[in-house]
């Protein structure tokens, strides 16, 4: 399936995809070292971001999370590509800054229609799977 | 997003790195908010400045910033994580204060004025009715957009950096006349006396309306300190960084159809709520956001020929401090034993593990105190405060 969105930041990335139904908070969230997510409760407590095509609705929580993505780049533990059903500032500051490719306001929802574990591309403002 | 000639160019990298990545920034957040153009600001208050927040990855992208990047208005800069002169003396350890004086570095390299205070508008960064900022810290935002009248959205640290090396702003949210229109009216039936009262109506309000903007009916004065305080509070649990009062706020409008009525009972419940049962503070601290020269002024009276027996920290700009070195405050205050903390504030700094419970005298404190450093607090009057850290 092909669908098209916004890009956030252009870029092809392909990968496999870990998809959230719930919100995420970079800051305080992930843990910036190993990116494995943190939050207590979080459907994805435990799972690990790195290498992944990051499927979630939006970002939540503080500001200082654009931060928290730049430390997970750096330390070679970030998503490959991020998409959002709509994005907020944070996540979206935060792979600009990153350089993560990232798209959100896809024509199909991400969330209902990519499954975990899937083989997702992200080729500018198309997302294939 | 219409962009200028110049602006293009910006964009594509004519002007260095720093400019470029700063106008993906700001470009990518005008069109995720609808924004029509961008516009130019008058000054920026950038947030995300201490070593706990911010950790090795944000001063590689600070220093990546400061390679070519330098700030083309003036920009003033949010508290560090410790006092920079004093810092042993409040027991920050020394790899701590080795990062953080990197991070300010950068931002010196940058141009930034290195104010590291809260409250930039009472250190000479004080804009007017109409004016176009980009301010992070969220207290600092509150205060400017509603009691000066000026208008910024609540930026982040990446966002108000950008803004301070274009010296642009995407136009949308407060920036424009119909996001600054108030949608409910709240009338006060209570006589809001203090600090306390104001921060107490933040925290019902903010929770209370989410991010709707307020017109407040019913309060009759309120000084620095007390609007201060309100800033802080609202915006800290869950309100519009932007709030009208009738009377005292310098935007004029008509009373929107839908009301609240906020009672004397609703004060009470919110000064109850943030107070825990404790028996014993450890850490008395004022000045979030930072104190006033009058709120030193006061606490240097209260002080007066008394020995505090406590840890006090009163968290001020530097700015301030020197004019209250120079008055005469700062000698009473410290014969006292009481420590100044300037440059920052107990938020920031890294006090987790360092203390059990605390007593302030600001709602916005309250809230991170528990919530990131988990401390248990008192919540009292400045008066109330300094009382307890002397008695014995």
């Amino acid at each position: 399936m092909i669908t098209r969105g916004r890009i956030i930041f252009k870029g092809n990335v392909k990968g496999e995809a870990l998809v959230s139904e719930e919100e995420i908070s970079f800051y305080g969230g992930i843990d910036a070292e190993t990116g494995i997510i943190t939050e207590k409760g979080h459907p994805l407590e435990g799972k690990s971001v790195k290498g992944k095509i990051l499927v979630f609705p939006k970002g939540k929580g503080s500001t200082v999370g654009s931060y928290t993505m730049y430390r997970l780049k750096k330390n070679g533990v970030a998503p490959l590509g991020i998409i959002n059903r709509e994005c907020e500032t944070v996540v979206a500051v935060g792979a600009i800054i990153s350089e993560i490719p990232m798209v959100d306001k896809l024509d199909k929802d991400p969330i209902k229609n990519i499954k975990n574990g899937q083989i997702v591309e992200i080729k500018g403002n198309e997302v294939i799977f | 997003m219409f962009l200028t000639k110049e602006e293009k160019r910006m964009l594509e990298g004519k002007y260095g790195n720093a400019v470029k990545k700063s106008m993906e920034i700001l470009v990518a957040l005008g069109n995720i908010f609808g924004a029509k153009r961008l516009i130019p600001v008058k000054s920026v208050q950038i947030s995300g400045v201490s070593y706990d927040n911010l950790g090795d990855a944000g001063i590689e992208f600070l220093s990546e910033m400061a390679k070519d990047g330098k700030v083309v208005v003036p920009t003033t800069l949010n508290p560090a994580g410790m006092d920079l002169e004093n810092w042993k003396k409040l027991g920050i350890s020394k790899e701590f204060a080795k990062k953080q004086k990197i991070i300010l570095d950068i931002f010196a390299k940058m141009g930034v004025n290195i104010t590291c205070t809260c409250t930039p508008y009472l250190v000479g960064n004080k804009p007017g009715v109409g004016d176009h900022i980009a301010w992070g810290e969220s207290s600092a935002v509150t205060y400017s957009n509603s009691v000066l009248g000026a208008r910024t959205n609540k930026e982040g640290g990446p966002s108000s950096l950008a803004s301070a090396l274009t010296g642009r702003t995407p136009e949308y949210g407060y920036h424009l006349d119909k996001n600054r229109k108030p949608v409910v009216l709240v009338k006060i039936e209570a006589d809001l006396k203090n600090e306390i009262d104001f921060g107490a109506l933040g925290k019902v309000l903010g929770e209370k309306l989410k991010g709707k903007v307020p017109l407040i009916k019913g309060i009759k004065k309120a000084s620095t300190e007390e609007l201060k305080s309100l800033s802080a509070s609202i915006v800290t649990y869950g309100g519009a960084p932007l709030f009208h009062i009738k009377g005292i706020t310098p935007e004029k409008f008509r009373d929107p159809k839908k009301e609240i009525i906020i009672k004397r009972k609703d004060i009470d419940e919110a000064i109850k709520d943030m107070n825990d049962k404790i028996e014993e503070v450890d850490l008395v601290f004022v000045g979030c956001p930072h104190c006033t020269l009058n709120e030193i002024k006061k606490i240097s009276e209260l002080l007066k020929d008394k020995k505090v027996n406590k840890e006090l920290w009163i968290c001020v700009s530097r700015k301030i401090k020197k004019i209250s070195d120079k008055k005469g405050y700062s000698k009473t205050i410290e014969s006292a034993g009481a420590k100044f903390a300037c440059d920052t504030c107990p938020i920031v700094a890294p006090l987790k593990g360092r203390f059990k419970a605390i007593a302030t005298n600001s709602a916005k404190g309250v809230f991170y105190n528990r919530n990131k450093n988990n401390f248990k607090t008192f919540f009292a009057t400045l008066e109330d405060c300094i009382e307890l850290a002397v008695r014995k």
